[in-house]
Parts: structure tokens; C-alpha cells; sequence
């Protein structure tokens, strides 16, 4: 907290116990006492007399020096190895819904695949009329869509099962991102080949050193699906499958496989390995659910949040987060300073978008005592977001995937927030 | 959309509205668009390598457990121990039996895989990690043979086959079942909350700064790192190993080796040995690898890698030292071989 920056109003009783400026209360205005004249105002900044670079000096753009802590990070005990493994977006340093494309979180199984797109195919053989190839020029001649969705891993939060785990919203919520895709549905691809009247799923198959596999539902693929070849304007990431990726909105990450090659259908699921042995939910009496594939209702405050402590002391505070569900919008989203005891309505910013992230935020005076924030997501279902105590007395303890519980931060007297659970 | 002109009665229009676009699904068309091309059947058989619980997918073929236990120690162990015990954090992959339902789940192929078909399917498209799809079907029946022997759900005379596949079911598959949240959740978490007093007391019952397993910031050092400019961090010393662009060059090379084999500090022996240290040392040196015999022998009998013989190894691993183990085809050019050596004596830190 700045010495030098008090605040103030008639209406209320004066919080922070610091100094107040003489008129304040007479105006009613906020007042901020400064005694020296600032010299970042009244001194020359080499930006102000200097020039910078020209245009063709940062052909692709990239964010601000001043910038370069806002990466994606990952935990390294989680995994044997980085080539299969997680890192996480952070969204403690992100605003709006739209999470920029070098900050979605990553999670490969082999490694990122590094196709040319000129010798990239894709397939679409079994249950068909007609199996066909398409080369990439070809998907760039079909009817196109632009649609925003997140996609969450079904593991966010994953390692909270058992209680408060990670320091930071990054590592606790991070397995996230919102974008704009540009696609091809997949129902037209399907169309051409000609699904058969048998037909009910399909396995969509990636082209990397892990040929991940999924079974989807042939009524889902019909529905939503797409063939993406863009987010947020420019071709897909590599490490997000360029040069397709598998669309399956509101559903579990793993289902939306990358470097997409092949798409078979059948009329049964394959029980692959990553819908068996992974993905599958083990309750506490050591039975599992499977094809758990819709994302619940979730939401967590993402400022203040142990990665971004309030550092400005008492006074009008933000406090803002994210909200999404795989069902639908999210109409509404409470929060919580006292840890549950009370709550207020948060006011939503943004498109309100099926199927993808939402933004909410929640002005107050904060008076310097601790905080417990929590925040609760309502999605157009009117389902309202759990509490992990409510999830755990369903699931126990050992589920791993789909833990949409409320999440606590304890924020102390100076502004410091850790992850807590509260009862 | 009709456009609201700038008077008085615009105001009657609440600011939240939202102009949204008449928005049309991508047509179909009938009779298709007549993009892409038919698939032949060869390309089909090479990608379709999908099997199901009923078999369907399986090819023809044959493995036995003392088989499979050979390959599972060559191609396996490194990762999953010799009996599928795990080293380190990769996946156990054996035993478990019972605990499902305890505090800590042990979830292998013989305690929570639902179909055997699913082990197949996954050795053969997947595995071994970094030489995906290198083993022939024959070897994949005798690894799957031998992981049910390991999970002591055959006997070691056990030989696994096209035909009596469907005959091995797995302990745990009655114990999945589909997805009942719409029924058993979507009713209790669709009520109207509590909005005010709502609990007496509340209490922090856990801190996730007790356990301490947060990975430690670098938020701390941001400041310093950015008034340091990037730019001001010259090389003064004048390399004295191999030519700094030829090792560039290789670097991009060696992603078609980083599969298997990890380079420079804190490098560990994965499927193949780590290299660091390896040019000038003899062959097969690492003590805690397990070498083919074919390389042993080259190293006992005195061979040394050097640019002569890693580039002669490079060209044509199987070639040149007859018998070894290395699933790789070779690199085509004079010019990446060179590269690759230049990058591997660069970056190869003896440990």
C-alpha cells in the first residue's frame, strides 16, 4: 500500500485509519494527497524524446517486455515427463472471456506434432457410403462457422479432490481456454461420406505419436462438432493440433482431439484407453462412472487470488473471476467475502455465449479485515455450482476428473491470498 | 438488423440489448459438395488400426507370456519396471487388486481396465513411448500375454491369440457404469441458494500453504528480469567446440531423436540412454542402461563414438552395428548427420 494514496468518502465512515486530506469531507470527493511533484510527470522519459522501432522491426507482435511473467506454467511433479503432460493457463493475469492463443494451457500425450499442412489428410472411413480423403484446401472449401467455447480439461481442478492443494488459480482452475474457432462442421464432412443408418458413434484420431482416440456419441458429432482450422483469427496453434482440431463443445477436453487425421464411424464405442483406464470417475465405493463428457457449471474468482495479491491496501477493490458450463450460458454468478455466510450478486461483462466463458466482477470497499472469496456459478440450466464438500459426500475423494466445487481464498489483512477449504 | 435512429424514444431501449447477428448454420447440401476423394483400401487398412472389446479390428496373430516378458524388458521396463511395477511417476500397470474402494486407488491394467481389447489396442498404437507403432502384431499379443501374466490373471504356459482373445475377461469390468449425474446430481445442485445467513460460523478446516507443493514463482524475480534487457546478455566467450550454426542445425535434427533420447543438463536414460558425455566415450557406457548385447559387445570390444563411427551408426543403426535395438531408420544426409554430431558433442554435458 502507497502512503501517499488515501481514500475517502462522506458517505461512509472513514476504513483505512490513514490521514485525511483537508476538503475532503467537505467536498465529498475523493481526495489523493501528493507532496512532491511526480517526475514521471515532470521529468523527460526517453520514450518521449526517442524513437522506437519501425514497423517491420516485430513482424509477428508479441506482448510487452514489462509483460514476459504471463506464461503458462506447469507442475512438475505432476507427470513423469513434459512430452505427456500438463501446464496451465494463467488466468490471474487475463481479463475479458477470450484467452490469447501463446497462453492456452497445453496438454499433450506425445509430444506436440509438427505437421505440414500440405501433408496432413483427413479420413472419414467405416460406417459410410463413400470413405473419403480430404487434404486441407479441401476442408477450406465448405461452409465455414465462427463459435466461441471453452474447453476445460476434465483433471482442472483435479488435484483438489482431497483438499486445498496449489497456490494459485493458474495451477487450481488453469486446465482452461476460451476461443473463437473457425470451423467446418462436422455434420457436412459426415454428410459427404454418408453415414449409414447403423450408425451411432464416432472415434475421432489424432495424428500424433499417441493416435489419441476418442468415442463419441454420433448424435454429438451431428450436432456441433467441428472440423476447426482457426482460433481467434489465426491458424491453430501447433500445440493446440494445427492444422485441425476435433470442436466438441461443453464437453471434456480430451474428446477434441488434435492434429486430427482420421474419423471412423461404428455402431459401438471402442473403449479406448483414454475413456478406460483415464476419464472414467471412480467413486468412493470403487465403482466408476464413464463418459462423463459434459463439463458442470464452475466458476473461481481469478483476482485477488494467491498469484495476484491485493497490493493497494483498503479502499475500492475489484475482485473478478470467470464462469462457464458445458449446458449452456451462465446467467448469474454469486460472491461470497465472508466465506458462504452471505452473498451478492456479481455483475456479468461480456458476451454471454453458449458454452463459454463468461466474466464477472464484484466492486466493494474493502476495510483491510480478512476475506474468504468464493464465488458460485448459475448456468441457463439453473444448475448453481457445488460445494466440494457436496461433490465428495457423491464422489468421495478419489474421482480425479470434474471437480466444479466452489473454490475458498483466504485474503489476510495485507491483501496476501492462499487457497483454503473452509467448513 | 433494423437500425434505431438517435432520438428520444432510443433511450426507451435498455442498454444491455444485444445486437445479434441473424446467425445461419453452414447449409448442407443434397447429394453432398462433392469435395475430397474416396479412400482406397490400402489407405484405409493403414490408418484403421482400431480394435474393439468384441474383438473387431483384432488382426491375426499369436504371442506368449516368455515372449512378451523379453520385449516388455527391452521396450517397456525403462518406464514400467520388469514387472509393471513403474519407475518413478509413469504408469504401474500391474497389481492393485483391491483397492479401488480404499484411500489410495491403484488403478492398473488387471485392477480397473474394463476389456483387454483396450491394452491391445493401446500397446500397438501408442507404445513403446517415443517408437509408437514399431512392434509387429505378434509382439503386441505376447506383451499383452505377458501383462496379464504380471497381473496374474493367466499362467506363465499362456499364449494369447486372434482366437481365444474374447475368452479373457478382466476383473473389473462389471464395476463401470455410465454416467448418472443428470439423475443423481443435476436435482440436488439445480436449487435456489441461500443468499443471506447462511452459516453461523465459518472456519478454514485446510491451507494449501501447509502442504507446500506449489511449484515456487518466478513473480518475485519478473522486476529484475525485466529491467535487465534481454538483448544485454552477449556470449564473450569464443565457442570452442563445433561450429555454432552446424550445431543449430542439428538441434532441429535431434527432434527426431529427443523421443527417445534426452541431451544436456539433468538428461536421464528413457527409452534410449541419455547422450550427454557420449561423444568420446566408448560404446554402451552408461552403467545404468541396459544396452542391446550388439552394443555391449562393440563397446567391449573397444569401439569408441567419435564422428567416424556415430556417423557411420547415424546412417544405418541396424547396418552398422548388427543386432541392436536402436528403432530408428537412419538419417538420409551427409549434412544432418554432421549437424546432429556437431549438436550432440555441443550439448552433451558429461554428467
Amino acid at each position: 500500500m502507497s502512503d501517499d494514496t488515501n481514500f475517502s468518502s462522506s458517505r461512509r465512515k472513514f476504513l483505512g485509519g490513514a490521514a485525511v486530506a483537508t476538503g475532503a469531507l467537505a467536498t465529498g470527493k475523493l481526495v489523493h494527497a501528493q507532496a512532491m511533484p511526480d517526475p514521471l510527470i515532470t521529468e523527460m522519459q526517453p520514450w518521449q524524446q526517442y524513437l522506437g522501432d519501425g514497423v517491420d522491426a516485430r513482424p509477428y507482435g508479441m506482448p510487452s517486455q514489462y509483460e514476459a511473467h504471463v506464461v503458462r506454467r506447469n507442475v512438475p511433479w505432476l507427470t513423469a515427463d513434459s512430452v505427456s503432460s500438463v501446464n496451465f493457463t494463467p488466468l490471474h493475469e487475463l481479463d475479458g472471456i477470450i484467452t490469447p492463443n501463446g497462453l492456452c494451457f497445453e496438454r499433450h500425450h506425445a509430444g506436440i506434432a509438427e505437421i505440414d499442412p500440405g501433408m496432413h489428410r483427413l479420413m472419414i472411413n467405416g460406417l459410410v457410403d463413400n470413405p473419403l480423403v480430404f487434404t486441407m484446401e479441401d476442408l477450406m472449401r465448405f461452409p465455414r462457422e465462427n463459435r466461441t467455447y471453452f474447453l476445460e480439461c476434465a483433471a482442472n481442478t483435479g488435484m483438489e479432490w482431497r483438499g486445498a492443494q496449489l497456490n494459485g488459480c493458474q495451477f487450481t482452475h488453469g486446465m482452461i481456454h476460451n476461443v473463437v474457432y473457425t470451423g467446418v462442421p462436422l455434420r457436412l464432412l459426415l454428410e459427404e461420406a454418408g453415414v449409414r443408418t447403423n450408425a451411432a458413434w464416432i472415434l475421432p484420431e489424432g495424428a500424433d505419436a499417441s493416435a489419441m482416440t476418442r468415442s463419441i456419441p454420433l448424435e454429438k458429432a451431428l450436432d456441433d462438432c467441428l472440423v476447426a482450422t482457426h482460433m481467434n483469427g489465426e491458424r491453430l496453434r501447433p500445440e493446440q493440433g494445427y492444422p485441425i482440431r476435433l470442436v466438441v463443445p461443453g464437453w471434456e477436453g480430451n474428446m477434441w482431439v488434435k492434429w486430427l487425421r482420421r474419423i471412423e464411424v461404428g455402431d459401438q464405442p471402442w473403449h479406448h484407453r483414454e475413456e478406460t483406464s483415464k476419464y472414467t470417475d471412480l467413486l468412493e465405493h470403487g465403482e466408476a462412472r464413464r463418459f462423463t463428457w459434459v463439463m458442470d457449471a464452475k466458476s473461481v474468482i481469478t483476482n485477488p487470488s494467491p498469484q495476484a495479491p491485493i497490493t493497494h491496501g483498503p479502499g475500492p477493490t475489484v475482485i473478478t473471476g470467470v464462469a462457464w458450463s458445458g449446458r449452456g450460458t451462465i446467467p448469474r454468478v454469486d460472491v461470497t467475502l465472508d466465506g458462504g455466510a452471505n452473498w451478492h450478486q456479481a455483475r456479468m461483462s461480456g458476451p454471454s455465449l453458449d458454452k463459454s466463458m463468461h466474466r464477472f466482477y464484484y466492486e466493494f470497499n474493502w476495510d483491510g479485515s480478512p476475506l474468504l472469496l468464493q464465488s458460485r456459478a448459475h448456468d441457463s440450466t439453473g444448475y448453481v455450482q457445488p460445494t466440494k464438500e457436496q461433490l465428495r459426500e457423491i464422489r468421495g475423494e478419489n474421482s480425479i476428473y470434474h471437480n466444479n466445487g466452489i473454490q475458498t481464498w483466504f485474503v489476510d489483512e495485507n491483501g496476501q491470498a492462499e487457497n483454503v477449504e473452509v467448513g | 438488423m433494423k437500425k434505431i435512429a438517435f432520438a428520444a424514444g432510443a433511450l426507451l431501449v435498455t442498454t444491455s440489448i444485444v445486437a445479434i447477428a441473424q446467425e445461419a448454420p453452414a447449409p448442407s447440401r443434397e447429394g453432398g459438395y462433392g469435395l475430397g476423394r474416396t479412400a482406397l483400401p490400402e489407405e484405409i487398412a493403414a490408418w484403421d488400426i482400431d480394435v474393439r472389446p468384441d474383438g473387431v479390428g483384432l488382426p491375426v496373430g499369436s504371442g506368449d507370456v516368455w515372449t512378451g516378458e523379453e520385449l516388455f524388458v527391452d521396450y517397456c521396463s525403462v518406464c514400467h519396471g520388469d514387472f509393471g511395477e513403474a519407475v518413478g511417476r509413469w504408469p504401474v500397470l500391474a497389481g492393485g487388486f483391491g483397492t479401488l474402494d480404499g484411500e489410495d486407488p491403484v488403478k492398473t491394467i488387471g485392477s480397473y481396465w474394463p476389456y483387454l481389447s483396450t491394452v491391445w489396442d493401446y500397446v500397438h498404437r501408442a507404445m513403446p513411448y517415443g517408437a509408437a507403432q514399431s512392434l509387429t502384431d505378434d509382439e503386441v499379443y505376447a506383451i499383452t500375454a505377458y501383462l496379464l501374466y504380471v497381473n496374474n490373471l493367466v499362467e506363465d504356459d499362456f499364449e494369447l491369440s486372434n482366437e481365444n482373445f474374447s475368452e479373457v475377461v478382466m476383473p473389473n469390468e462389471q464395476a463401470f457404469f455410465m454416467d448418472d449425474r443428470d439423475a443423481v446430481e443435476l436435482p440436488l445442485f439445480s436449487q435456489d441458494p441461500c443468499m443471506t445467513d447462511c452459516a453461523e460460523t465459518v472456519e478454514i478446516t485446510m491451507r494449501a500453504a501447509v502442504l507446500d507443493v506449489t511449484p515456487d514463482t518466478e513473480e518475485d524475480n519478473a522486476v529484475e528480469e525485466v529491467s535487465a534487457p534481454a538483448e544485454a546478455a552477449p556470449q564473450e566467450t569464443a565457442p570452442a567446440g563445433p561450429d555454432p550454426a552446424l550445431v543449430a542445425q542439428g538441434e532441429q535434427v535431434f527432434r527426431a531423436c529427443a523421443a527417445c533420447h534426452q541431451i544436456g543438463e539433468g538428461a536421464v536414460n528413457r527409452v534410449g540412454p541419455h547422450l550427454n558425455g557420449v561423444f568420446g566415450q566408448p560404446v554402451a557406457a552408461h552403467e545404468d542402461f541396459r544396452y542391446s548385447p550388439a552394443l555391449r559387445g562393440a563397446g567391449d570390444s573397444g569401439m569408441i563414438w567419435d564422428e567416424e563411427t556415430l556417423a557411420g551408426y547415424l546412417a544405418d543403426p541396424r547396418g552398422f552395428i548388427r543386432g541392436n535395438r536402436m528403432a530408428f531408420q537412419g538419417l538420409r544426409s551427409e549434412e544432418e548427420i554432421a549437424a546432429v554430431i556437431a549438436y550432440i558433442q555441443a550439448t552433451g554435458v558429461s554428467n
